[in-house]
């Protein structure tokens, strides 16, 4: 896997490939949480309904 | 950074429409039954099932119940916090949120899916799909069932713990089966994914509920249909984009799927 590769149309290094996408999960897991899991009451109230709808905990 | 760049497009655009095809599903199947579990929120609340049966034997616990009787008005959304108003407000914000939460969902499918080569077309897209209902639907739903408003749980703190960690095992223990080919790896694979349900999740003193029974299972039902509806299309939309971005994947030869 020391290789170059070619992914999504652009030619990288194994390691900058992977610090990349690293980056991109980082980016999601932020995304996700915040909606998820933040104890904000105004984020809680905004997204009640898509909570309850995604099964995350609630209340 | 071209691949980041382009990894989040793909996301972006697939994470946009598998959520707008999400909040479609949300309106018609789990929001309607969310407004009527909060219609036992409302009226439920001063009574609280304890008066009946148990009454004479534990004098001390009427006391709690009966000052949280008295703010009643007060319910937990609060008067203090802003909130959306019911109706198309309401509606606007479970929209844009899940649409955000599609593209915030699709950037990990897509980072997890370029790290193992990525996907080449719609079909082994929708594999993907599945793999992530199996991680945040299906796992934690094991342990801590969709609940309506209304409905007894545990510590929230506590249930949020164990959900990540449940996502995080059911994660690791199917890539390990998936992407490493070997027969412990695959064994620590399924051990990982049965853990969190043995740790178990952590569950309310009682489930005793002012929401019927049936109303709960037809939610159950519901989300996670919904759910799975929204990861196979998500799994699907990627695998169709990522061509538009030209990248051969390199794993044709592997494909599991």
């Amino acid at each position: 896997m020391n290789a170059a590769t070619i992914s999504l149309g652009a030619t990288v290094s194994s390691g900058s490939r992977a610090a990349q996408l690293g980056l991109v999960a980082l980016l999601g897991l932020f995304v996700v949480g915040f909606l998820g899991f933040s104890h904000m009451e105004v984020v809680h109230n905004a997204g009640h309904d898509y909570r309850h709808s995604m099964a995350f905990p609630c209340h | 950074m071209n691949l980041f760049r382009n990894a989040v497009f793909t996301a972006a655009a697939a994470g946009l429409l598998a959520g707008l095809i999400l909040a479609a599903l949300q309106t018609f199947a789990t929001v309607p039954l969310i407004l009527q579990a909060e219609t036992f929120e409302n009226a439920g609340e001063p009574a609280h099932d304890h008066g009946a049966a148990p009454t004479e034997a534990t004098p001390a616990e009427p006391t709690p119940a009966e000052s949280a009787a008295a703010p009643a008005e007060s319910d937990h959304h609060g008067d203090e916090a802003w909130g959306p108003e019911d109706g198309f407000e309401r509606f606007a914000y479970t929209l844009a949120i899940n649409v955000v939460s599609g593209i915030g969902f699709a950037l990990l499918l897509v980072a997890a899916s370029e790290l193992a080569g990525g996907i080449s077309n719609w079909r082994q897209g929708t594999f993907w799909g599945f793999a992530g209902f199996a991680i945040f639907t299906l796992a934690p739903g094991l342990g801590l069932p969709p609940e309506l408003p209304a409905m007894p749980a545990a510590d929230l703190f506590a249930r949020q713990v164990w959900w990540v960690g449940t996502v995080a095992a059911t994660a690791a223990g199917l890539a390990l089966i998936a992407f490493r080919g070997s027969a412990p790896l695959s064994i620590l694979g399924v051990a990982l994914i049965v853990l969190p349900h043995i740790i178990g999740a952590p569950q309310p003193e009682t489930h005793e509920s002012p929401v019927p029974d049936g109303l709960h299972h037809q939610f159950v039902v519901a989300v996670t249909v919904t759910n799975l509806i929204f990861w196979v299309a998500l799994g699907g939309i990627v695998g169709l984009v990522r061509q538009r971005f030209l990248g051969q994947s390199e794993n044709l030869g592997k494909s599991f799927a």
